[in-house]
């Protein structure tokens, strides 16, 4: 922070009214971290009831609530929110850009999640209780049958979605304006071109979400009657829209974290990221085909045959580009000179996990087989496969990465491995179970369940206790690493790393590009 | 299974991992006893091992890498990073792949989709939380019921020993004759729910104002049970789909004794009954159909409080009212038609003096028919 001139201000102000990307990164970031510990919170809920059979903590409908929660608050508190963080401060350092192309909406992107979140918590405290019909919340159960604190949860989600479409649009306008002298679209970095492709899908989509919960608006307020047959509407009509939200929603979670990991195989594995181009593409046709796939959540709503044989091709079809991204990401370690930091540790997690992911989700494809897997725990460990291991994992990964180039310090590398394979272990531990008692038979979002499926159910929970308290240990590393980590000066942190923002100063001052940096052009798409 | 025991038992399974947990557990889907459940565990099985496959030639290469190609042996990374030609490998060889697998799932699609020539007509309606079951007739005497869980409150709520089929039992459960083609027309009357039954692998979403159609045809007699699997608020959990499969003639006998009940039904709500007998009736039916929203003291929760209610307390015309046709756009529905008239003169009886409700008025049959006509 040696730039006297362009320093920040000082004490809370530094805060509320800043326009720098690394602070804003910054909030996001430390914002994500304590909704994932909120969210975190609510699953411990969930599994301690789940931990036997019989109703043993809460009630059933406080049950329901924990789980919706525990969805709204993982997907748009803790995982979104981390990637913009991690967009904020590194696209314009990898792109050798001064700050974000918008810099005064990114302060108001940022400062309107606080509040939101603020007010899907509250509904905690209302008369009937918080929102208790899931995370995808289908009416008519979210409309006529909802407690009245789904007013404010439909305020919130309208918060969180003008965030997100602000963020998104403030990184479009970004990389395509602010990118450095040379620096071309196929040079970019892949974590920028994930990133870009991302805040397409996120413009096209949140506004379909702000429309559904505008129309259950009107259904509860005005008696409109979008989702309802008696008034001549339909409730399979809120699902279409849902998921045509939903389904780019998962990629608009998984991309950024494709884009991480490409970054720090490479690292690691100390050579060039194997395919860019054909890792551009892939991600391209994943943000294409995410479009055209929503119906296979609804195989079992009675679509007509010929819709579900659509949606089933389409779906199965994702499996090719993101088969071409493992493979890739494979053949980038092949024959490299691997070392296991654990930024690579968390990397190689993913790959593992992330593929089982893809492999049930292929699985799930199967129209009639989905039949079988619908609405069942199999689903939940597929989406926990991909999401927890895959999108976490990545994020967990990106935090150790470049901590050391956003601090100046270098955390705790012992920890960091510990931290790690308790992860690691902890994950498997819940969720591998989940696939035998989903196909035993044991339906989702149920607070109780028949005896065949209490001891995978323990061991579920048990699993869920250890990976819950192993990110206090992540959060003990990252406190000391700041306060009193090793420092670290050189401007390449890892000997392996490539790219823009490893050749600013460390730690990384508070402005950085101000002159747009000259690129050396044997290195490519560091 | 004591709890010591149980917590054991995981912990030993955590430590040494599946062998041990999985002894007496089902880890796998089950082909159940139908034509198709077969097919889709069969289509279950083939991809699974195409996964399973490929996924160890994907992790074996990336386990050799992570031992062969690492720093710490002094290799040298070499700096290849592109190929065409392995880039449309890769592309082109899962592409066929899929297509394998597409070609059966198609045909097992169609054949779930082909509901035509069945040879018995059952509506199911789901309700929150029990199941209507009515089949149709031709003549327009259709027999229905409703199935509620039978697990008794006691046990969810640990004061009793859990029995065997915790939370998968109900008070009355679907008939069906086997070897018959039986279409189901699916569908609810409150939130969306979804039938399921693992074992015949039947799963339709049951949605407030379409019917959706699905069928079975079940080769072996034999029990078979299932849950509702769409989240339909608070007591999701809690309704269970419960099927008998058994002959044709005992499904007729079965059928034949429906309609005396029907016919009985009708006779008993001619004859008065004392307090006594009203209020042990209607205590159970209290407990089987009213409690989980009001409460077992009621004290009332998802339902208003009864106890001390002014409904409860107030006009016997207004109770019935509200017992009959419900409360429009709240969770209290109209059970005027899910209850027989003995049940609802009970129920009232029941609420009206228990609870500490003690206003002494005694509801006969009757006095519910003629309140239906008005
Ligand atoms: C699914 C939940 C549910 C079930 C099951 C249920 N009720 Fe209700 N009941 C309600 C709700 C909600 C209300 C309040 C309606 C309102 O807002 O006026 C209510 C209100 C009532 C009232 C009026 C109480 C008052 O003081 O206003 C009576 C009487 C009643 N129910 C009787 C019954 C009977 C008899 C049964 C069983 C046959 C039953 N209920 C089952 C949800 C339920
Ligand atoms: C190979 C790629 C994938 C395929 C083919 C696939 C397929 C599917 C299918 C068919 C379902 C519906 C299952 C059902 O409800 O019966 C599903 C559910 C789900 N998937 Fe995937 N998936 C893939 C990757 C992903 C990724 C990358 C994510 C997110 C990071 C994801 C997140 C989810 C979620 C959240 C659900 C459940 C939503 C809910 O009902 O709550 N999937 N997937
Ligand atoms: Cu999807
Ligand atoms: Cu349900």
């Amino acid at each position: 922070m040696g730039d006297h001139h362009h320093g920040p201000a000082k004490g809370i102000t530094r805060w509320l009214f800043t326009t720098n990307h690394k602070d804003i990164g910054t909030m996001y970031l430390w914002f994500s971290f304590a909704m994932f510990i909120l969210g975190g919170t609510f699953a411990m809920i969930i599994r301690a009831e789940l931990f036997q059979p019989g109703m043993q903590l809460v009630e059933p409908g406080f049950f329901n609530q924990m789980t919706t929660l525990h969805g709204l608050v993982m997907v748009f508190g803790a995982i979104m929110p981390s990637f913009v963080g991690l967009a904020n401060w590194l696209i314009p350092m990898m792109i050798g850009a001064p700050d974000m192309a918008l810099p005064r909406m990114n302060n108001w992107s940022f400062w309107i999640l606080p509040p939101g979140f603020l007010m899907l918590a509250s509904t905690l405290f209302m008369e009937g209780g918080a929102p208790a019909f899931g995370w995808t919340f289908y009416a008519p159960l979210s409309t006529t049958y909802a407690a009245p604190s789904v007013t404010f949860f439909i305020f919130a989600i309208h918060v969180l979605g003008a965030s997100s479409i602000m963020g998104s649009i403030n990184i479009i306008a970004t990389v395509m304006n602010m990118r450095a002298p040379g620096m071309t679209y196929m040079k970019m970095p892949l974590f920028v071109w994930t990133w870009l492709i991302t805040a397409f899908l996120l413009v096209a989509v949140m506004p379909v979400l702000a429309g559904a919960v505008t129309m259950m608006l009107m259904d509860i307020h005005f008696g409109t009657s979008f989702f309802s047959a008696a008034g001549g509407g339909d409730p399979v009509l809120f699902q279409h829209i849902f998921w045509f939200f939903g389904h780019p929603e998962v990629y608009i979670i998984i991309l950024p974290a494709f884009g991480v990991v490409s970054q720090i195989i490479p690292a690691f594995s100390r050579k060039p990221l194997f395919g860019y181009a054909s890792m551009v593409y892939a991600t391209a046709s994943i943000a294409f085909l995410s479009f055209i796939v929503w119906a296979h959540h609804m195989y079992t709503v009675g679509m007509p045959v010929a819709g579900e044989l659509f949606f089933m091709y389409a779906t199965m079809l994702i499996a090719v580009p993101t088969g071409v991204k493992v493979f890739n990401w494979i053949t980038t370690m092949w024959r490299g000179a691997l070392s296991f930091e654990t930024p690579m540790l968390f990397c190689i997690g993913f790959l593992v996990l992330f593929t089982i992911g893809g492999f049930t989700g292929l699985m799930l494809s199967i129209a009639p087989v989905d039949f079988q897997y619908h609405d069942t725990y199999f689903v939940v460990a597929h989406f926990h496969y991909v999401m927890v291991a895959g999108a976490v994992f990545s994020m967990t990964a990106a935090v150790y990465y470049w901590l050391p180039k956003w601090s100046g310090r270098m955390y705790n590398e012992t920890m960091g491995k510990v931290h790690f394979w308790i992860s690691f272990i902890g994950f498997n531990i819940t969720f591998f179970p989940q696939h035998f008692v989903g196909l035993a038979g044991m339906p989702r979002r149920i607070p109780d369940y028949a005896l065949q499926f209490a001891d995978f159910n323990m061991m579920s929970s048990i699993g869920a206790f250890i990976y819950g308290a192993s990110q206090i240990l992540f959060l003990y590393n990252v406190l000391a690493t700041i306060i009193a980590g090793k420092k670290v000066t050189d401007e390449k942190v890892w000997d392996g790393a490539e790219g823009l923002e490893w050749t600013v100063p460390t730690p990384a001052p508070y402005h950085t590009f101000e002159v747009p940096p000259k690129l050396d052009p044997a290195h490519a798409h560091g | 299974m004591s709890v010591v025991k149980r917590i054991s038992n995981a912990l030993a399974a955590v430590a040494v991992l599946p062998a041990v947990a999985l002894g007496d557990n089902q880890v796998n889907m089950s082909p159940g006893v139908t034509s198709i459940g077969a097919e889709i565990y069969d289509l279950h099985m083939l991809i699974m091992i195409i996964c399973v496959v490929i996924g160890i030639g994907v992790f074996g290469v990336m386990f050799y890498s992570i031992i062969y190609h690492r720093k710490s042996r002094g290799v040298v990374p070499s700096q290849f990073h592109e190929s065409t030609k392995v880039e449309v490998a890769w592309t082109v060889v899962p592409f066929l792949i899929l297509i394998g697998m597409a070609v059966p799932a198609t045909s097992t699609l169609l054949e779930v989709y082909d509901n035509d020539d069945a040879e018995l007509d059952i509506l199911i309606t789901g309700y929150q939380w029990k199941w209507k079951y009515e089949y149709l007739d031709e003549n327009g005497e259709n027999v229905s019921f409703f199935s509620n869980l039978a697990t008794p409150q006691e046990e969810i709520y640990n004061t009793d020993q859990k029995g065997e089929h915790y939370l998968l039992e109900v008070d009355e459960p679907l008939v069906i004759p086997v070897n018959t083609k039986v279409r189901f027309l699916v569908t609810a009357n409150d939130v969306i729910h979804s039938w399921w039954v693992p074992e015949i692998a039947v799963k339709r979403d049951a949605i407030p104002g379409f019917i959706n159609e699905t069928w079975t045809k079940v080769p072996e007699e034999g029990i078979y049970r299932g849950q509702c699997t769409e989240l339909c608020g608070a007591y999701h959990g809690f309704m269970p789909v419960v099927v008998h499969a058994v002959s044709r003639e005992e499904f007729d006998a079965w059928m034949g004794s429906k309609r005396a009940d029907k016919a009985a039904q009708v006779a008993a709500s001619a004859v008065d009954l004392s307090l006594d007998e009203l209020m042990t009736r209607g205590e159970s039916v209290y407990n089987s159909q009213c409690l989980a929203c009001h409460g077992a003291q009621g004290e009332g929760g998802v339902g208003k409080a009864i106890a001390g209610s002014a409904i409860a307390l107030g006009d016997v015309g207004a109770h019935l009212d509200v017992g009959i046709k419900g409360v429009a756009g709240t969770a209290m529905q109209a059970y005027g038609s899910q209850l027989s008239d003995v049940d609802m003169a009970a129920v009232i009886t029941y609420q009206r003096n228990a609870f500490g409700n003690n206003t002494g008025d005694v509801i006969q049959p009757s006095d519910v028919v003629n309140h239906k006509q008005g």
